[in-house]
């Protein structure tokens, strides 16, 4: 745990009244109040969809708020694009980088805040510029590297620089840690103490209630688009934090999943054997993996995100193929998928359509090459009854749906196909906590049923609070498999960043 | 130096009202850009308009012409529906549309004895046939090789038409005749008119009864569904277990298919022999009647008949107050530019 | 096939000069499109637009030559009225693509088929049936260089727009790759999110590069008609404009291999108008006018050059989609 310095001064660098902001059919922001002083490190909490990242999208000067009014250093300002607001000092690091990955890690940093339109500066000259300021504060980064080359923790290193580069005063991260290790984590908190010890005030957004804790001075939490409140961490406790959040009670104890050692049926459900997987750029992402999933057990793959569980995925559901190994399935297997919209839904389609999109040609959908609508309309009733999906109608555009809804959708199509097996992949992923009690509850259900579950998550709690057995994964490959009653925290903490202890430990 | 285009909220709800009359008010935007340029040419617009469609819709043998005109655009531009939905970009159909006239036209030349009723079914076959692997073969290579559809139809499309020119010059080419043109096709080989009298022949009821073919085999059957899914996320269908490749190919070739179809039927009725000269841009310009439908195969017929209608009514433009008869293709242009243009305004949203 | 008449030096060495000459129009809508594509953009119209610099350089011509009687500026005063009117087009083909995000293939599409019916229309208006006709530009050689053998009369005695093509040629190449204005460009291309984020303006970006694109393409469509053939006629492009397209894929949008292929186009344009003079009524010269396209396509068919392209390159920018 690390500690932090927590004196800040009284000097409001930024000061946001009254902000609305709306979008088609949705109240991002409504009245929201925000200030951040200079030194400190404030978090903006809330759940997905509460507001966070859009009220600082608007303080970057990406979009411009309905009303309300903001002033740096007192004074008002109005940013009518993300130009002014990088030249009144506003940097953001974003959630997903934006970075150009063909160009090196100067050009990145240098792009749009270069003086001559025409000549520009000698390399040699520009990586010094740049390796001196990098080392001013701490940050380790090689300027001539191309930027699709870097791990993930050294681009976010990059993207800091970019706003450092810029003068930047007020510096706000977007969930900067939900891509790095525990120990890439620690570092940029390091990072981070260091900036605002030298005076830049940080906005740090996020949705994890003990990083808040242990880091930052004060926590505004916003709620469904307005402010509940702005706290001192000091003075109040994660309890409190969490029930700002949700706006109730929230029991905060993880409800291990009773029955852990059911005995096993001799045959897995899914079996993964000596598996080799290629990413996009043919590099290895996916190395001599073995595991074997049985019936009635939840097995958690825990990992950042970027060692492979995409593949992994694409893998199993035969989207991406596999160099060597075997994959033996026992039954069908139901796929919950990591990318919503990328892999499971088609949001131009109606609700009724997603449902039977993977059984179209078949019968009561089909019959001697038509459709029959009646069919899929009553399948379609019938199933968002089942799963309490809130839509106006069965007709209506998936697109429309809610995050939780799209999600239950998916959730209907898949369980209720017969299937022996499931992949879940980030299945709270983008979901608030109403929706995930709900998958969660769909998945121990399931596993109580008698299906074989591989479970893939970036969340440690949920892994945790799911899975039977645990398996780390790592660079590609599984580093340790426990039982999750033998799971020791911070072990897996080591585990997910690397750290090995010997050969792989499997267990029967 | 832009245009800014944002919107304050008074002006979106406008919007909002007027974005169901977008194409209409779209397309008479476009008629009066046309009418503009008809008076920069010294003639009066309105009497222009009005002389287009007196030659469009005048009589018994303007409509017939109008429906004949329509008949090679509708059919390649449902086939496009088809392909578009899919987001298949196939813009080679002026090429299919050639290479289906030169296949279709084997049978007629070699067997012109043969009975209509064995004769004429061989060569709509042969046209479908060779239209369909000529847009096949695009996909093939966008399959095998990751070559740009967009790209390799556009190429092929000229190899098409090139190809036809040799056929009609050299090895089709009419014993003793000194024109670059094949023998004239039997009786046997031309589609008989509807009924006794008439100019209209079968092609035309069958484009006509595409329109329902295309409307049920989209939305009717899973085949339809799964092309539509194809196009609307390739990665989503994919993961549905659906073939993208498969898909994509069908499209492809069903899209060649039709517009070889087209090819046939146009030198059967209209030309009756084997020439390099057959279409009036008839593969691009079904691009944009694909696109002004919306999409849609009872919008695509309206817009083709549109389209034909300007067409032919440009003819009688020419001959009455001597404008060009590309004045026709000016206009196409422009409505579906406006009607995009209003389509796009009314939907912006920021 | 009078093959013994084709591969002496004499015949080579014409069709390269003329190959040089005639890959000019091409190679302009080339280095524009090339611009064009890095930022993002996908500008299907060339054909069109070729067409319409075409024919609005040959009536400047036209109108400065024989009306204003300033034969020598004629031509230049030609090609300038082709840029602007490339640019117009560009203009109109980044409304539609950049604000209003129309799809690029339907707006290109339609830019063609505008440009090809507003050209023949003009034409026709303008000049009715009379086949006027413009002086263009004699060739320049290059004092000492051109007396070098065989090179010289290849390289350096060609009009003054091949030598300002070439020289394009560097000065993409240099823009593109070794100035900031090139960076920012490349990076709309890339990645317009981080560009915007990082405060350039992708609007704004994306304008120029369709409108210099687009002039550059108009520019060469009135080389086309202004210089090299010296007179305007429907569809006097003959699918140009789409072979450029091409060509941009095949350079793997780099400015020097843009040369190179623009100069395969024309040595193959140049073979076949010798050959059809040459051979007789039986041979197949619609074979050689389709070498550019069926060499295009096996060129392609040969690498994938998928992910060399600008990665952003088709898809419209949406301000923070969410």
């Amino acid at each position: 745990m690390v500690t932090t310095d927590r004196t800040t001064t009284q000097i409001r660098v930024v000061e946001m009244a009254g902000i609305d902001k709306q979008f088609p059919g949705v109240f991002a922001n409504q009245n929201i109040h925000f200030d951040l002083r200079e030194g400190e490190i404030h978090a903006l909490l809330g759940e997905n969809g509460a507001g966070k990242t859009t009220l600082m999208n608007i303080l970057c000067g990406l979009y411009e708020p309905d009303a309300g009014e903001i002033r740096l250093f007192g004074a008002p300002v109005r940013f009518r694009s993300p130009r002014e607001a990088i030249a009144a000092g506003i940097g953001m690091v974003h959630q997903h980088f934006m970075l150009v990955e063909r160009f090196t890690v100067a050009e990145n940093i240098i792009l749009g805040q270069t003086d001559q339109a025409i000549l520009r500066e000698p390399p040699a000259q520009l990586h010094r510029r740049l390796q001196a300021l990098a080392d001013h504060y701490g940050l380790k980064i090689n300027p001539a590297v191309p930027v699709w080359q870097l791990s993930v923790g050294e681009q976010q290193r990059v993207e800091i620089l970019k706003a450092l580069y810029r003068q930047a005063k007020v510096l706000i991260l977007d969930e900067p840690t939900a891509v790095l290790t525990p120990q890439e984590a620690d570092e940029l908190i390091v990072t981070l103490q260091t900036l605002a010890a030298q005076g830049t005030a940080i906005v740090f957004i996020s949705h994890k209630l003990r990083e808040v804790m242990s880091v930052c001075h004060r926590v505004t939490v916003l709620r469904d688009g307005q402010t509940v409140g702005t706290v001192v961490t000091q003075d109040c406790t994660e309890q409190q934090l969490a029930e700002m959040m949700v706006g109730r009670e929230v029991n905060l104890r993880r409800q291990l999943s009773s029955a852990h050692s059911k005995p096993h049926s001799a045959q897995p459900a899914l079996e993964l054997q000596h598996l080799h997987v290629l990413s996009d750029r043919h590099l290895s992402a996916i190395q001599n993996l073995n595991l074997a999933v049985y019936p009635g057990e939840i097995v958690g793959i825990a990992g950042v995100d970027g060692n492979g569980q995409r593949e992994l995925e694409e893998a199993i559901i035969g989207l991406r193929p596999s160099q060597q190994g075997n994959i033996r399935v026992q039954g069908k297997l139901a796929h919950i998928p990591s990318d919503r919209y990328s892999m499971g839904l088609l949001t131009d389609f109606s609700v009724a359509e997603n449902l039977v999109l993977k059984d179209v040609n078949q019968p009561p959908f089909s019959w001697r090459g038509f459709l029959r609508p009646p069919a899929i309309l009553s399948h379609a009733i019938a199933l968002v009854q089942q799963f309490l999906i809130r839509t106006p109608s069965v007709k209506t555009r998936v697109g429309k749906l809610s995050g939780g809804n799209a999600q239950k959708v998916i959730f209907a199509r898949e369980l209720t196909r017969a299937h022996q097996v499931i992949l879940a992949a980030q299945p709270s992923r983008g979901l608030d906590i109403g929706a995930t009690e709900f998958v969660h509850a769909q998945l121990l259900a399931c596993r109580d049923a008698g299906a074989g579950i591989l479970l893939i998550s970036t969340e440690l709690d949920e892994i945790l609070s799911l899975s039977d057995r645990i398996a780390v994964l790592y660079e590609g490959q599984i580093l340790e498999i426990v039982p999750t009653a033998q799971a020791d925290v911070n072990q897996l903490g080591l585990r997910m960043a690397g750290k090995q202890t010997g050969k792989q430990r499997e267990m029967p | 130096m832009t245009v800014d285009l944002s919107l304050s909220p008074q002006q979106q709800a406008w919007l909002a009202r007027l974005r169901p009359f977008a194409p209409i008010l779209g397309a008479i935007v476009a008629l009066i850009l046309g009418g503009l340029l008809i008076r920069l040419s010294g003639v009066n617009a309105l009497a222009a308009y009005l002389v287009m469609l007196q030659g469009a819709f005048g009589g018994g043998r303007q409509l017939t012409d109008t429906l004949l005109k329509m008949t090679p655009l509708l059919t390649i531009a449902l086939g496009l529906t088809l392909a578009f939905r899919a987001k298949v970009w196939n813009i080679g159909t002026e090429g299919q549309y050639f290479i289906g006239a030169l296949t279709g036209s084997l049978p007629a030349l070699t067997f012109p004895d043969l009975t209509s009723w064995l004769l004429l079914p061989l060569m709509l076959l042969a046209g479908i046939v060779g239209g369909a692997l000529w847009s096949g073969l695009a996909g093939l290579l966008y399959i095998k090789r990751g070559v740009n559809l967009i790209i390799s139809t556009l190429m092929l499309n000229y190899i098409g038409i090139l190809l036809l020119q040799y056929a009609a010059r050299v090895p089709l080419r009419e014993p003793n005749g000194f024109l670059p043109e094949s023998a004239p096709f039997s009786s046997n080989a031309q589609i008989p008119p509807l009924f006794p009298g008439t100019r209209l022949h079968w092609g035309v009821l069958l484009a006509i009864g595409l329109v329902g073919v295309m409307y049920l085999l989209l939305w009717r059957t899973p085949l339809g569904f799964q092309l539509r899914a194809v196009g609307s996320n390739p990665s989503v269908a994919r993961c549905s277990g659906i073939q993208t490749s498969r898909s994509i190919l069908i499209a492809l070739m069903t899209s060649g298919a039709l517009a070889g179809l087209a090819g046939i039927v146009e030198v059967s009725c209209t030309y009756g022999r084997l020439k390099p000269d057959i279409s009036d841009s008839y593969g691009f310009t079904a691009i944009l009647v694909a696109l002004l439908g919306q999409l849609n195969p009872i919008g695509v017929l309206l817009a083709a008949l549109l389209f034909s209608a300007l067409m032919v009514g440009a003819q009688s433009l020419n001959v009455v107050l001597q404008l060009p008869v590309s004045v026709a293709q000016v206009v196409q242009a422009l409505l579906v530019l406006c009607v995009l243009t209003g389509t796009a305004i009314a939907q912006k949203q920021d | 096939m009078p093959w013994e008449q084709l591969l002496t030096w004499t015949f080579l060495i014409s069709i390269t000069t003329a190959g040089i000459r005639l890959a000019v129009p091409v190679l302009l809508a080339v280095l524009g499109e090339i611009i064009t594509e890095r930022s993002g953009v996908m500008n299907l119209g060339l054909e069109g637009i070729m067409l319409v610099g075409g024919l609005a350089g040959f009536t400047v011509a036209v109108g400065v030559e024989h009306q204003a009687g300033l034969v020598a500026i004629a031509p230049w005063a030609g090609l300038l009225a082709g840029m602007v009117a490339g640019a117009l087009m560009g203009l109109l083909m980044a409304v539609l693509t950049v604000s209003l995000r129309t799809d690029q293939v339907v707006a290109g599409v339609t830019l063609v088929l505008l440009g090809q019916g507003l050209t023949a229309f003009a034409y026709r208006r303008l000049f009715g049936s009379v086949g006027k006709r413009v002086q263009g530009l004699d060739p320049v050689p290059i004092p000492g260089l051109a007396k070098i053998p065989v090179l010289g009369e290849m390289l350096f005695n060609h009009n003054l727009m091949v030598y300002i093509t070439a020289l394009l040629v560097a000065l993409c190449w240099f823009m593109l790759f070794r100035t900031n204005w090139g960076l920012n460009l490349r990076a709309v291309g890339e990645n317009p999110a981080a560009a915007d984020t990082s405060g350039l303006n992708v609007v704004r970006i994306r304008y120029f590069s369709v409108m210099i694109g687009a002039a550059l393409a108009g520019l060469g469509g009135a080389v086309l008609t202004v210089v090299q053939l010296n007179l305007f006629t429907e569809g006097i492009t003959a699918g140009r404009g789409w072979i450029a397209i091409a060509l941009v894929v095949f350079s793997r949008w780099q400015p020097v291999w843009a040369l190179i292929g623009a100069l395969l186009f024309g040595i193959t344009d140049a073979i076949q108008f010798r050959i059809q003079t040459l051979g007789s009524q039986e041979m197949p010269y619609e074979l050689l006018l389709m070498l550019p396209y069926v060499l295009t396509l096996f060129v392609l068919l040969l690498g994938s050059h998928r992910d060399e392209a600008p990665k952003a390159l088709g898809v419209p920018y949406v301000k923070g989609e969410r």
